[in-house]
């Protein structure tokens, strides 16, 4: 079959064209009569041509261009990582243009932070990257203290890396596993997942809730960690010590998983820089710079942990690089756990403390009877310091403050700003999913369209972070 | 606090206007550094606003804040740093002046800036070898209050991975002329903070390219993070009672 090719006019012509090149110049000599004239035509379904061999390469020209689609993905699509939708322009499976769409999880968690005290502040932004909250806690209550003028006490710092930790796990763990599932490693996912269900359950022990843990707060922690946290604790680490390996047999070496990554979403230093990302996309590309080192805070000097690069700056960088990063997580949990020595928790000053120590009671976690009797029964001016603190709030003198942790995703900052009352006057999350997603296009564009999905998981957005 | 006992954190400033100004009104319209002020004045205590004053403490009489500019020595790498922009900005013909204010406060440098070399600042601060601030980390904006003139800031944070340091930029601009320089040619990644800020906060950065809505819907109407927007909610019945959403509670600030 030679004269028969591509798109016709099918039914909307009365007759079908028989294949007959050699017929094409002899029934009808005057073209103006010719019915089956080899010409385009307009109809309601856009341009249709009728082929019959001599013109293929006047067809190709013409339609060479309606080979570009623009399809819209999400942001209700398994594969693009939470509610996040692309809009990519294709010529064939090639990406010509990628765009993200934002704002479908957009719940004015800054906005309302402006509503409440301090102290409520931690319960709204812990929900804002819902896969590394204590990061979000932590990084609140260091622009928090920034701006009164406190630091936690010691055992509290410590408490903060350990959970921190923990958590770091838990997110990367997260971050392979959906990447995996997107990509087709459905394995991988269901050993991410159940990893990760150990972190879960272990925040759960520590903190008493599995994600949301409003644990941390200004001034320190909201209690001390339960009886039986060590052991429970290092059971934990030895369980991930034998576990994580498993990622390695599974996905590490394996042929698959290394062509689908391998090459894709590059992204070097300077387009980094440029574009303003951070943490382990950074680190990927080469340069080594991760905050619990370069500007260490809550005492991340005092610790022994090597921060992994690589220079590939592609998925599999990524990917190797969250996975030694993980080993290096559990390193610093030992080592948090033996840097733990009793004390308070929380700053001394009774203007900012939470004046109760909470307990577990019959029904479930609430102000010690210790407390409640001394300010129901005995002192007065307990409980007026205890209502005006618990309703009021404590007052921060007034400033800016910005404050930043590594969190697993790069640089998370906190942008305080205090006009002298109980209630932040702003409060602004830097998240570093919301500007490492704007290397998407950078990673996907020119490239085919089902290295997209592996290079949105390699950035690991998180939207509830990217849209507050 | 009272006026007469102004506290660490007052200025000279805010002292002498505060001595000389006791009318409210003239504290909800300071003429202080041209227009730094960050923050309402206040009166009476306890956020009684509405009723009589049964606490006796109405006459309370509270300036707004004005961020103070820092003497010299700032501390630190401050002081290094700002003679190293200031020779870069001569160099380069800027005149000195483009910086505003300088401001220390609880470690941090803050630069409020002029808004008309706000670019130029940037690249300078990017491209100049002793400063080498190579990543904008982050632009947003704050919103003082509907009683502040000159009530919207850009915010800029830029760090410098080389040398360590951090530095904050502040541009003032009132809300009858939101006009911002975008910074998108020296810093790309300040394209998403930049949409977010005019989003949010309906700062207008002239000569982004696509100065669009990021996270509200495109046909959104105002710019929801600005304090007379209001939050929005509905009451919510808990034993009988109606506690009111949390914008209409009863604030103590």
């Amino acid at each position: 079959m030679t004269g028969y090719l591509g798109p016709t006019s099918g039914p909307t012509s009365g007759t079908t064209h028989a294949p007959h090149v050699a017929e094409r110049q002899d029934p009808y000599p005057a073209e103006a009569q010719d019915p089956h004239a080899v010409e385009p035509r307009e109809t309601t379904e856009g341009t249709v041509y009728t082929v019959t061999g001599g013109d293929w390469d006047e067809m190709l020209a013409e339609s060479v261009h309606d080979e570009r689609i623009v399809i819209n993905m999400g942001p209700q699509h398994p594969s693009t990582h939470g509610v996040l939708r692309l809009v990519l322009e294709l010529e064939g499976e090639r990406v010509t243009q990628a765009r993200s769409v934002i704002g479908y999880l957009h719940t004015g968690i800054e906005k309302n932070c402006e509503y409440r005290t301090w102290t409520q502040g931690v319960t709204f932004v812990t929900r804002a990257d819902y896969l590394s909250p204590l990061f979000n806690e932590a990084a609140y209550c260091l622009a928090t203290e920034r701006l009164l003028n406190v630091e936690a006490p010691p055992r509290a710092q410590v408490i903060r890396v350990l959970l921190m930790e923990i958590n770091r796990i838990g997110s990367h763990l997260v971050a392979l596993a959906t990447g995996a599932m997107e990509i087709g490693a459905l394995t991988g996912m269901t050993i991410g997942f159940r990893e990760r269900e150990e972190v879960l359950h272990l925040l759960e022990f520590l903190t008493g809730l599995r994600m949301n843990h409003a644990f941390i707060r200004p001034g320190g922690l909201v209690q001390d960690l339960p009886d039986g946290y060590d052991e429970k604790t290092r059971a934990f680490v030895k369980l991930m010590d034998s576990r994580l390996p498993e990622l390695d047999k599974l996905l590490t070496g394996q042929p698959v998983w290394q062509q689908r990554l391998r090459g894709v979403g590059y992204l070097p230093v300077d387009g980094c820089l440029a574009l303003g990302v951070t943490g382990p996309i950074l680190r990927a590309a080469g340069l080594p710079w991760d905050m619990r080192k370069t500007e260490p805070y809550l005492g991340y000097e005092d610790y022994e942990f090597d921060v992994p690069t690589s220079t590939d700056a592609d998925c599999y960088a990524r990917y190797v690089l969250r996975v030694e990063e993980m080993h290096q997580s559990l390193r610093l949990v030992i080592q948090a756990l033996q840097r733990l020595e009793p004390g308070p928790v929380m700053v001394e000053d009774p203007k900012i403390a939470w004046p109760a120590r909470l307990t577990i009671g019959a029904d479930g976690m609430g102000n010690s009877l210790a407390h409640v009797r001394k300010i129901m029964g005995q002192s007065m001016e307990s409980l007026i310091h205890h209502f005006k603190l618990v309703t009021e709030g404590f007052t921060v003198p007034p400033g800016q403050a910005y404050a930043a942790v590594e969190s697993p995703r790069g640089e998370l900052g906190v942008h305080l700003v205090s006009d002298g009352g109980t209630r932040p006057l702003r409060v602004h999350l830097r998240d570093p999913s919301f500007v490492n997603l704007q290397s998407m296009p950078a990673m996907c564009e020119g490239g085919m369209v089902a290295d997209v999905i592996a290079a949105v998981a390699s950035i690991d957005p998180v939207m509830g972070g990217v849209d507050r | 606090m009272a006026v007469s006992e102004p506290g660490p954190e007052h200025t000279e400033a805010t002292d002498r206007q505060a001595k000389t100004d006791v009318d409210r009104h003239t504290y909800d319209a300071p003429d202080a550094g041209g227009g730094l002020v960050a923050g309402r004045g206040r009166r009476g205590m306890f956020g009684v606003q509405d009723g009589g004053d049964t606490t006796g403490f109405g006459g309370l009489r509270l300036p707004p804040y004005v961020p103070a500019p820092a003497r010299r020595p700032f501390g630190g790498y401050f002081d290094e740093l700002t003679d190293e922009l200031l020779a870069a900005l001569a160099e380069k013909g800027v005149a000195a002046d483009a910086i505003q204010q300088v401001t220390v406060d609880r470690g941090e440098l803050t630069w409020y800036v002029r808004r008309d070399h706000l670019l130029e600042l940037c690249r300078t601060l990017r491209d100049d070898p002793a400063l080498r601030f190579e990543l904008c980390v982050s632009v947003s904006g704050v919103d003082y209050g509907v009683d502040v003139p000159q009530r919207l800031h850009a915010v800029y944070h830029l760090l410098s991975m080389t040398y360590r340091r951090r530095v904050r930029l502040e541009v003032v601009v009132g809300v009858d002329d939101p006009h911002v320089p975008s910074i998108l040619e020296v810093y790309p990644t300040a394209d998403w903070h930049e949409r977010e800020t005019w989003d949010m906060y309906g700062i207008v950065f002239d000569g982004h390219p696509g100065l669009t809505r990021i996270l509200m819907p495109d046909d959104w109407d105002g710019h929801p993070q600005r304090k007379d927007y209001p939050l929005g909610g509905i009451p919510v019945e808990y034993k009988g009672a109606e506690i009111p959403p949390p914008d209409q509670r009863r604030a103590y600030t």
